[in-house]
């Protein structure tokens, strides 16, 4: 039977990741990702969970000890936040490159400077490209399935690719929610052991990360390919986990009120949960209104994104992020979806909640309002600064 | 056929002579004792101690002078690379 507790966001995932019998965990500690490994680590040392637990001497060292406990053919499994996860950046491309499936959590907190330690998607924005697959989660519950999920699916031999579970930190992680648990004979069942495509063996030696002089172009397209199949596996296992537990949270995307919505909302991660209940208040007042929550940013489902929004008649994006010269990353990808279609809806960027700034009701539907003049206006903002004290910039 | 994530059979370094990469070569004196601490240097493998005497594999020697500089009795003098 499952069981269903309240918990931090923190100890769920532990508990997620616990029930997938990782063989190895290295990591190194920073805020706001402490408390997974943390409570990882005293399964450990209780007998809990019968894992190698390497405490790194730095996020490189971290992502470099599963980077070789991945090519032996354990599972291996690590997490960071912001800094740390850019100190992995170089590790992480080896790792999608040698198409190792190692899991982590990516709990997004904002890089430096300045300093801060509240929440954005900047730091695992800066890995969009690694060629790791990127799943935003919106709530802890969706973080617990996330994580089963992603193992099943960065093993898969038509994968191979390393899965970042990104979710928002503080917002989930150190908050608390009642969380189903689920059985581990189900969970099991539902993963079964790794079974590597090519194992690191001295008896068996083989060359990891070899010298391709006249090959990468071929090597990228593979990845590139792994990528475009991820976009039909990540849709099964979402299916598949449903079967099992019943829980679904969308597969690449979940489009929430959005069938005759005039207006629709983009956005990834925590703050969807925020957009859902506004959507619901302007629904009951008439209002057409919906949400489309991007789960999976990478691979990015633009067929899938272009089918949920081409009857509305603006696209409002969030980005808790900014690609600094350019704009937002979600709105940019949205735009590119859209292009080279008959009739697309308009595309109003909205950046909001960089440095954890609150985004709430209020600025949902300020964002919904200005839509809506839009619309009137026949005119988009090619980007709005949402919420920012203009006051400190004169 | 491309190996997923470029894994392949070990050993495959040997088929890339490192060697012709060289502008200095070291050369062995006779002061050379047979220490071997050349050998453990060498970050190329390229030495190896039989019978007391350091021989060089020239095929992969890069020419670093790294054994030259760690070589206790300086018997290891880098020249160099005429072409
Ligand atoms: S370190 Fe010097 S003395 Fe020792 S084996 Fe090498 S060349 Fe000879
Ligand atoms: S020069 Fe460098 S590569 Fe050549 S034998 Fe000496 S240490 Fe090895």
């Amino acid at each position: 039977m499952s069981r269903t507790a309240v918990m931090e966001g923190s100890f769920a995932v532990a508990e997620a990741v616990k029930a997938c019998r990782p063989e190895v965990i290295a990591a190194y500690p920073i805020s706001p990702q402490t408390h997974i490994i943390e409570e990882l680590s005293k399964y450990v040392a209780d007998n809990e969970l019968s894992s190698k637990y390497v405490r790194a001497d730095s996020e490189f060292s971290a992502a470099s000890i599963v980077y070789g406990s991945s090519g032996t053919g354990a599972r291996s499994y690590t997490a960071s936040s912001s800094q740390g996860l850019l100190l992995m950046t170089e590790v992480l491309y080896a790792m999608a490159g040698t198409r190792l499936p190692v899991v982590l959590t990516g709990v997004n907190r904002t890089v430096s400077a300045p300093i801060t330690i509240q929440p954005d998607h900047q730091d695992t924005m800066a890995l969009r490209d690694t060629g790791v697959i990127q799943i935003y989660v919106e709530n802890i519950q969706e973080a617990y399935a996330t994580h089963i999920q992603a193992f099943k699916l960065a093993e898969d031999h038509d994968i191979l690719l390393p899965v970042m579970v990104c979710m928002d930190g503080w917002i989930l992680t150190h908050t608390f929610e009642p969380v189903k648990i689920e059985e581990q004979e189900l969970v099991d069942k539902f993963l079964p052991p790794f079974v590597p495509k090519y194992r690191l063996d001295p008896k068996n030696p083989l060359t990891y990360g070899s010298y391709g002089d006249d090959e990468v172009p071929e090597f990228r397209y593979m990845m590139h390919f792994a990528m475009e199949k991820a976009k039909t596996k990540i849709q099964l296992i979402a299916e598949e986990y449903k079967e099992i537990f019943g829980d679904y949270f969308g597969g690449l995307t979940e489009a929430y009120k959005c069938e005759d919505a005039e207006i629709i909302l983009v956005a990834m991660g925590s703050v969807i949960g925020t957009i859902k209940e506004t959507i619901d208040q302007l629904r009951s007042e008439g209002k057409k209104v919906g949400v489309l929550k991007v789960r999976t940013y990478r691979p990015f489902p633009a067929e899938e994104i272009f089918e949920i929004v081409k009857n509305a008649k603006i696209v409002a994006v969030i980005d808790k992020s900014i690609s600094v010269g350019q704009g937002g990353q979600l709105a940019t990808d949205i735009k590119a979806a859209l292009i080279n279609k008959k009739t697309p809806p308009l595309v109003y960027s909205c950046i909001a909640g960089m440095g954890g700034r609150e985004v709430n009701i209020n600025t949902v539907k300020y964002i919904i309002n200005k839509s809506e003049n839009s619309l009137i206006t026949n005119q988009v903002p090619d980007i709005d600064y949402i919420e920012i004290k203009r006051q400190y910039l004169e | 056929m491309l190996t997923i994530g470029a894994v392949c059979e070990a050993g495959k370094s040997r088929l890339n002579k490192t060697g012709s990469w060289r502008d200095y070569y070291p050369e062995i004196t006779a002061k050379c004792t047979g220490c071997g601490i050349c050998e453990l240097f060498c970050p190329d493998s390229s030495i190896t101690i039989i019978d007391k005497k350091c021989i060089i594999n020239y095929d992969y020697c890069k020419g670093c002078g790294i054994c030259a500089n760690e070589c206790p009795k300086t018997a290891i003098l880098m020249k160099e690379e005429r072409k």
